[in-house]
């Protein structure tokens, strides 16, 4: 038993627990102090992993556990973790936390709630520890289909439709992933005459070049889906705004990642030939997504639409650096999932806060409430200037490591798709500092807003946890890059050695 | 072998139905009409103690100078068979009861044994006699069950429609099994596979016999009875054609394709091929469109006959487990499912979605049952039904047919728009009255629970495919 199982067995214990409460009450305690439990086994990870590379362990996967599930087919249940797994693990407790108390107040079947969330939590712990891509699978499945509840029961406006569209979309998804999936499986044979889901064996078998070149777009396309890939990205600003606080911190936050690092884990890592011959389509692709998500959001007026297009372009922004295919792009690329990761959940936990104040999401409807909220809208300045890149917060050193590795490119299609990116920059400080000014500034609009609450204990709670978090990333960049970086190495060797004089 | 007591032990499936048979004829004629819960009660002690001997050790051999044949695999698929008609006489037990049913209990259980017996014999068959008598003896009864409730027009219609297109089917079989002999010489399976080629003449009876068993098996574009009479069976039948029959029908066509036909394997993979896509895909339009949910869980259960032919086609070992782990899955799920439909429907004479509307706020438990039946029929995990839709697609794709994987899992993702609007009435829509809360009777709850924990272990517990793995 690893101590990486600890990480499925605390949100399944914890559920269990929540079946035997009598109320949403005793209900939010369980999962708050479930979900703490599964935060300090984060960090405990983390260090554990530290002492043993200190210790002069270069294994690439580290924490290794195999257990045997439908031998003929062999199929296992196999862990581990690197340097990005441990990071994504350490960003997914912490939303997931941050999101418990986001929803403190839950009330309409506030036990389902709890338990739908982290069921959904489950499934993408579960997507990080694993290195086999059959329970890969499954628990990005897993993980997908309580949105459906969550946004379907807990949801606002035109929630149904949006739950149908996102979970179809999702669905959608997985159903090319399975095909790239099931193809990558059949071609790699194993000494003894039986195929594997396992990872680390497939890299070692070196995929055929025909059959890199026919299933990476199923891979690739499969996961990018839920990585908010233009055009397949519609299912995101509709269902982020409809769905309940909580949910939108995780999809956006957390969810959304396992998108991005699907493509980079197995579809880029498994199949580097292709991925090297086809990025310049997911390049435009993402170029398109980045630009487009920017712009979207400066039309929206729904505090939700304008962070769910900002969701849009920001991981596009992740898939685009992950197709530069060097070491610094692709290191900025897992900051910026990061950094994106927290920065969106804060905003979805503000956005939430503030519509439970005022009951109306419509910046032209609020004005002036750094008067009235001081603490939310100080953390929403703060949460801003992160998106759109100030130093000494996490935005900036994403973006900036991004934009360094991309123009490592000397040829004139990465050159221009690289600058056409970083225009981006420009239109996110239009939209941030738009809302800014007119949500937060200037005279109160309505005089109903004069006696609204500043934040309760727990939203500090919750959105201290992600603002201490950011400026962390921000203040001491090294430390992530570090830990990042000391994984990428096998990941850029594959693609820069299967190069094969495809250039722009 | 000759037919001594080790010849008996190898048909003791249908032997000890045959008995069970018996034995209830001669105890019903001995009850009192107001006596009859006794005959229920007695009628399922002894079938579930016929499940349970089936589940005895069991050897292989073959009777009647190769006629029947019996492996540990057949024995396994009688079994799968027999767990489902107990839940499903588990399910029926209140219906049963009330005043219109209580004096014909007997005539149900002896109908619905009897079509054991001709599944199992048609399972075990070893030539196309066997074979022929098994399925005639599997259908005759069955239309007298869709038509059970003779007092509802709709449930008349249905068994007037059943037999009809039965008989239809049984025809075009016969006349397929007909020119196989002709071409042939024998109707013996091993005679019948080795001067099987691929003649003009050979290919006809082949497709005939296609043909006969899409019909069985409702298969587009034979399909056109299955919405009819699912919808005007009293629903505990219906529960029983869309699992045990389908299951016998899809068994005894994989082991007949695997078996006999394994020379015309090019052609039958073509065929399956086109057949498996239209079946998924107009299944899952017409579901799509449907209120009552007894046509609904029909088209859901053609669409799931196109998912099985899959794994059918990924021959080889693979393939029939697949195809058996499926069925013993399905049958779990798919009677999770009805076992709700049938409680409520038994309790408040509902079976149209919109009345599911806001059920989970008075009846949660039934609720979460549905939604789990629901999910494993769409293939979501940690359900069993992931894992059973996962190797149908696993041994499709080891034949190389990822084109056909691609529009099963895109078929897959539509059919789970379908179930969500279920799960959308129960959970999400609001409803003024809502079906109020009701305790359902203690062997509908014994049935559900049985069939939850099949849901769930079936999947999880690799054993259990090891096991079916190294029976094929």
């Amino acid at each position: 038993m690893s101590i990486l199982w600890f990480f499925i067995l605390i949100p399944v214990l914890t559920i269990t627990g929540i079946l035997f409460t009598k109320d949403g009450r005793s209900a939010r305690v369980v999962a708050a102090s479930g979900m703490l439990v599964q935060l300090i086994l984060s960090v405990v990870l983390l260090f554990m992993y530290y002492a043993q590379r200190h210790a002069g362990n270069t294994a690439e996967m580290l924490f290794l556990s195999d257990y045997s599930w439908f031998p003929s087919l062999n199929i296992r249940f196999t862990t581990g973790v690197d340097g990005i797994a441990v990071s994504m693990i350490l960003l997914t407790s912490t939303v997931v936390f941050a999101g418990i108390f986001a929803s403190w107040e839950m009330e309409n079947l506030a036990r389902e709630f709890f338990i739908s969330l982290i069921t959904l939590a489950t499934g993408v712990f579960g997507f990080f520890i694993s290195i086999d891509l059959f329970t890969m699978f499954l628990f990005y499945e897993l993980a997908v289909i309580p949105m459906y509840l969550l946004i379907g029961i807990w949801g606002s406006g035109p929630k149904e439709y949006s739950a149908m569209k996102l979970t179809l979309m999702l669905m959608g998804g997985s159903a090319l992933l399975l095909v790239g999936l099931l193809g990558i499986y059949f071609n790699s044979t194993l000494e003894n005459g039986q195929h594997t889901f396992n990872l680390l064996q497939i890299a070692e078998l070196q995929l055929p070049v025909g059959v890199q070149r026919y299933f990476f777009p199923f891979t690739f396309v499969g996961f990018g889906v839920l990585g908010a890939l233009f055009p397949l990205h519609t299912w995101s600003p509709d269902g982020h705004a409809s769905a309940p606080t909580a949910v939108s911190m995780l999809h956006a936050g957390v969810l959304m990642k396992l998108g991005g690092y699907g493509c980079f884990r197995v579809a880029m890592y498994l199949m580097p030939t292709a991925a090297n011959e086809m990025a310049w389509i997911f390049i435009i692709l993402t170029t398109v997504s980045v630009v487009y998500g920017a712009f979207g959001a400066i039309w929206q007026k729904d505090l939700k639409y304008i962070n769910a297009y900002s969701s849009v372009s920001h991981c596009g922004l992740v898939i685009f650096a992950l197709l530069m295919m060097n070491k610094t792009s692709m290191n900025g690329a897992v900051i910026q999932m990061i950094s994106h990761g927290l920065m969106t959940a804060l905003f979805f936990a503000l956005i939430g806060m503030i519509y439970g104040r005022t009951h109306t999401r419509m910046i032209n409807e609020m004005g002036g409430l750094m008067k009235v909220i001081p603490f939310l809208s100080v953390a929403y300045v703060i949460a801003g200037l992160a998106s759109l890149g100030l130093p000494g917060l996490s935005g900036f050193v994403a973006e900036m490591t991004v934009f360094a590795g991309a123009f490592q490119h000397p040829d004139t299609f990465h050159r221009i798709a690289t600058i056409v990116v970083t225009t981006s920059i420009v239109v996110t400080a239009v939209y941030i500092l738009r809302v800014v000014g007119v949500l937060l500034l200037g005279p109160l609009k309505n005089d109903h807003f004069e006696h609204l609450r500043d934040a309760r204990w727990y939203e500090r709670l919750s959105a201290g946890t992600l603002l201490v978090a950011i400026a962390g990333i921000g203040i001491a960049p090294l430390w992530l890059s570090n830990l990042i970086g000391g994984s990428l190495g096998p990941y850029v060797t594959r693609l820069a050695g299967a190069i094969t004089g495809l250039n722009f | 072998m000759e037919m001594n007591f080790a010849g008996l032990l190898l048909m003791r499936q249908e032997l000890l139905l045959a008995v069970t048979i018996l034995i209830i004829l001669i105890v019903d004629m001995a009850t009192a009409d107001h006596k009859k819960h006794q005959v229920i009660h007695l009628a399922l002690l002894l079938f579930g103690a016929v499940t349970v001997a089936g589940f005895l050790p069991s050897t292989s051999g073959s009777l009647f100078g190769g006629m029947y044949n019996a492996t540990p695999m057949l024995t396994m698929m009688k079994n799968i068979l027999n767990v489902a008609l107990l839940v499903v006489l588990l399910q029926s037990v209140k219906w049963l009861l009330k005043d219109e049913n209580h004096h014909k209990a007997s005539e149900y259980f002896i109908l619905l044994f009897s079509t054991l017996i001709g599944m199992d014999y048609m399972i075990s068959s070893g030539d196309f006699l066997m074979f022929y008598i098994g399925l005639e003896l599997a259908t005759i009864p069955a239309t007298v069950l869709v038509a059970f409730e003779k007092t509802r027009n709709t449930s008349a219609e249905a068994g007037i429609k059943f037999i009809f297109s039965s008989a239809l089917s049984s025809g075009i079989l016969l006349m397929g099994l007909s020119i196989i002999y002709g071409t042939s010489g024998s109707i013996y399976f091993a005679d019948v596979q080795s001067a099987f080629g691929n003649s003009k003449l050979h290919l006809l009876g082949f497709i005939f016999f296609i043909s006969g068993m899409g019909f069985k098996i409702s298969l587009v574009p034979f399909h056109f009875w299955a919405a009819d009479v699912y919808e005007g069976a009293p629903v505990n039948i219906t529960a029983y054609l869309s699992v045990i029959s389908k299951g016998a029908a899809v068994f005894i066509l994989t082991i007949l394709l695997y078996k006999v036909f394994s020379n015309l394997k090019e052609t039958w993979e073509t065929l399956l091929y086109v057949l498996s896509v239209s079946t998924m895909t107009i299944a899952n339009l017409f579901a799509i469109r449907q209120n009552n949910l007894k046509r609904f869980m029909a088209f859901s259960s053609i669409a799931q006959a196109g998912f099985i032919l899959l794994g059918i086609m990924g021959a080889d070992g693979a393939g029939m487990t697949a195809v058996v782990y499926f069925m013993l899955v399905y049958v779990f799920t798919n009677l999770a499912a009805f076992g709700v439909i049938s409680s409520i429907s038994h309790e408040s004479g509902n079976e149209t979605i919109s009345s599911y509307n806001g059920l989970y706020r008075t009846n949660p438990l039934l609720s979460l049952t549905m939604m789990l039946a629901l999910f494993s029929l769409a293939g979501i995990p940690p359900v069993a039904g992931f894992f059973g839709k996962f190797f149908l697609f696993t041994a499709a794709a080891s034949r190389g047919y990822y084109i056909l994987v691609l529009i099963a899992v895109l078929n897959a993702t539509i059919s789970l728009y379908y179930y969500l609007r279920v799960i959308k009435a129960m959970f999400i829509d609001h409803n003024d009255q809502p079906i109020a809360w009701f305790k359902s009777d203690v062997f509908t709850r014994i049935s559900l629970l049985f069939c939850i924990f099949g849901v769930f272990l079936t999947g999880f517990f690799g054993m259990v495919y090891e096991y079916i793995f190294r029976l094929s």
